[in-house]
C-alpha cells in the first residue's frame, strides 16, 4: 500500500504546516492553517476537515494561501463544496487569495481520522472506523458472508478473526478484514451485524445491533 | 456549505457565475493535481489508454445508475448508487487525464458528452443491459474481479496520475467485488428458482469475458513502457476469484464459452453493440441539445 509511510494520527504532520488548534502567527492573528482546520465537512458537519484527515498542507505564500486536500473517495461529491468552503473561510478570515490543490497520492485512509474526530462520530451515533486493513502481498483477499457475520475476538496484530467464509484460502489469514468487532454506538453491545456495505454515502456501511435492535452507521475502514 | 445554509444561495455562491446545464458546476476533477506527463511517455498512447479505462468506468456507472429505483431493497439502491458513483469518480479522473495527455483542449465533459459510440473504447461487457437483477450482479462480479487486479497493478505505473487513480480505486472496487459476490452466493445458494436464474445469468454474461483479457496494441506498447497493465496477466487472479465465488454459490463453471477472441468488434477498437448507442442517447441528450448550455 502506498499510504504505508503515513501512520495513524500522523496526517497533520505531513505538510509540516498544519498545526494543532490555537496556534497564532507572530502578530497574534489566526494562521491560515487554523482557519482551514476548523472548516467542517459538508456531509458530516460535526467533524472538521482536520479531524477527518483530508488536509495535507496549508502554506502561506506571497501569492496567497495554498491548501492541499485529499479526496476520501474518487467520486466524493463533496470535494467541490469543500474546496469552496475552504476558499470562503480563508476569505472571511481576511486571507485574500487562496488556491486548493487536490492531492491524489497517497490515497486517503480512515487511519487519518483523528481521535477527536472519531469521538465526535461516536457521539453522533456513527460507529468510528477501526484500523484500516493492512494487505499482505499477493491477490486482494475476497471474504464472503460478511453481511451477516458477527466477528468474535479482537484484532491481533492487525489481523482479525473472521466468522465469514474466506475466499482466497491462505491469503485471507493475516489480513485485517473490514468489519472486525464493531460495537453498537448506542448500547455498547460488542457484536453487531452488517445490513449493507453501503449506506447514505460510500464511506459508511449500515449495521444492526442484535441487543437494542437499532440500526446504525459505521464508517468503513479503507 | 453546511446544512443550515440557504440551498439556493449555495448554488450560486461560486466564483464562476455560470454552470453547465448538466454538469452541476463541478470543477475539473484533476484540479490542482500535478498533471505534467513525464517527458519520455508516449502522450497519445497514454491518452488512448486512459480513455479505455475511463470509458469502462463511465459506461458501467451509467448501467448501474439505471438500476436506481429498480433494485429489490432500499439497501441495494444505496449500494448500486454508491458503486456507480465510485466508478463515475474514477471515470472523471481518467477522462480528465486522457484530455491532459491528448493536449487537444478536450476536457472530461467533451470526452463524455460529445463523442459518438464509435469513439468509445470501453469493453463490451460494460455496456450490456441487464435482463434481471441476477444478470446485474453477475456482470458486476465479472467486471470487479477483472478491474480490481488491474487497478492494483496500475499502482506501479510510471504515470503518477494513473498510479494514484489505481491506489484509490483498489479500495473502492474491493467493496464492489464483495457486494456482487455476496449476491451471487445468496442467489446461487438460494431457492431452486434463484439458483436457476443465477446460473442463467452467469452463462449469459460469460461470452463477454474473453474480450477482457485480450491485449490491445496500445495496452501492449504501454505495458512494455511500464505505464499500462497487460490485461492478459490478470486472468489467473480473475479465474481464482470467480471459481471460488461460484463454488460458494453452488454453481458449476459456466457452460458457455467465454467468447474468446472477438476480432473485428472489440470495444477497445470502437466496436460496440446497439446497447452503447442507447446509453449515449440518454447520457448525452442534454449536452447535445444545448451545447455549452448554462443555468
Amino acid at each position: 500500500m502506498r499510504d504505508g509511510a503515513i501512520t495513524a494520527g500522523g496526517a497533520m504532520s505531513v505538510g509540516g504546516a498544519v498545526t494543532g488548534g490555537g496556534a497564532m502567527t507572530a502578530d497574534g492573528a489566526v494562521s491560515a492553517a487554523d482557519v482551514v482546520a476548523t472548516v467542517t465537512d459538508p456531509e458530516l458537519p460535526l467533524v472538521t476537515l482536520a479531524e477527518l484527515g483530508i488536509v495535507r498542507e496549508v502554506r502561506e505564500t506571497v501569492d496567497g494561501v495554498l491548501v492541499a486536500i485529499t479526496p476520501t473517495y474518487s467520486g466524493c461529491p463533496a470535494m467541490e463544496a469543500i474546496r469552496d468552503d475552504i476558499v470562503r473561510a480563508l476569505r472571511d478570515a481576511g486571507f485574500g487569495r487562496a488556491a486548493v490543490r487536490t492531492q491524489l497520492s497517497p490515497a486517503w485512509t480512515t487511519d487519518w481520522i483523528s481521535e477527536s474526530g472519531k469521538a465526535k462520530l461516536a457521539a453522533a451515533g456513527i460507529s468510528p472506523p477501526g484500523a484500516a486493513p493492512r494487505r499482505a502481498a499477493g491477490p486482494i483477499p475476497l471474504v464472503l458472508g460478511i453481511h451477516t457475520e458477527t466477528v468474535r475476538g479482537a484484532a491481533l496484530g492487525g489481523a482479525a478473526a473472521v466468522g465469514g467464509e474466506a475466499v482466497g484460502g491462505e491469503a485471507v489469514r493475516g489480513a485485517a478484514v473490514p468489519g472486525a468487532a464493531i460495537a453498537c454506538p448506542r448500547c455498547g453491545c460488542a457484536e453487531t451485524e452488517r445490513i449493507s456495505a453501503f449506506s447514505a454515502t460510500a464511506c459508511r456501511e449500515l449495521r444492526r445491533c442484535p441487543a437494542c435492535r437499532e440500526p446504525f452507521e459505521h464508517m468503513k475502514e479503507i | 456549505m453546511s446544512f443550515d445554509d440557504d440551498a439556493y444561495g449555495a448554488l450560486t455562491d461560486h466564483d464562476d457565475d455560470a454552470r453547465w446545464a448538466y454538469g452541476t458546476g463541478f470543477a475539473d476533477p484533476l484540479a490542482g493535481v500535478p498533471t505534467a506527463v513525464p517527458g519520455d511517455l508516449d502522450r497519445a498512447g497514454l491518452a488512448a489508454y486512459c480513455l479505455m479505462l475511463g470509458d469502462d468506468a463511465l459506461v458501467m456507472s451509467h448501467r448501474l445508475q439505471q438500476w436506481v429505483t429498480r433494485a429489490p431493497e432500499l439497501e441495494d439502491e444505496l449500494a448500486l448508487a454508491n458503486i456507480g458513483l465510485d466508478l463515475l469518480g474514477q471515470a472523471r479522473l481518467l477522462l480528465g487525464r486522457a484530455g491532459e495527455a491528448e493536449g487537444a483542449g478536450r476536457d472530461e465533459d467533451a470526452l463524455a458528452y460529445l463523442r459518438d459510440a464509435g469513439e468509445f473504447r470501453n469493453v463490451r461487457l460494460a455496456e450490456r443491459g441487464d435482463a434481471d437483477f441476477a444478470h446485474l450482479v453477475a456482470r458486476l462480479l465479472v467486471f470487479s474481479c477483472w478491474r480490481l487486479p488491474l487497478l492494483d497493478r496500475l499502482t506501479a505505473s510510471r504515470d503518477p496520475v494513473l498510479a494514484a487513480i489505481g491506489a484509490k480505486g483498489v479500495k473502492e472496487v474491493t467493496y464492489h467485488r464483495e457486494y456482487a459476490a455476496q449476491w451471487v452466493v445468496r442467489l446461487g445458494d438460494g431457492t431452486d428458482l434463484s439458483h436457476r436464474r443465477m446460473r442463467a445469468a452467469i452463462d449469459a454474461v460469460w461470452p463477454s469475458v474473453g474480450e477482457l483479457f485480450e491485449t490491445h496494441e496500445v495496452e501492449a506498447r504501454l505495458a512494455a513502457a511500464g505505464v499500462a497493465v497487460d490485461p492478459a496477466l490478470l486472468r489467473p487472479e480473475f479465474d481464482e476469484a470467480m471459481s471460488q465465488v461460484l463454488a460458494a454459490a453452488t454453481l458449476d463453471s459456466p457452460a458457455t464459452t467465454d467468447g474468446g477472441a472477438t476480432a473485428g468488434d472489440r470495444g477497445r477498437d470502437g466496436g460496440h453493440g446497439p446497447e452503447l448507442g442507447e446509453i449515449l442517447v440518454e447520457m448525452q441528450e442534454l449536452a447535445r441539445a444545448l451545447p455549452g448550455g448554462v443555468w
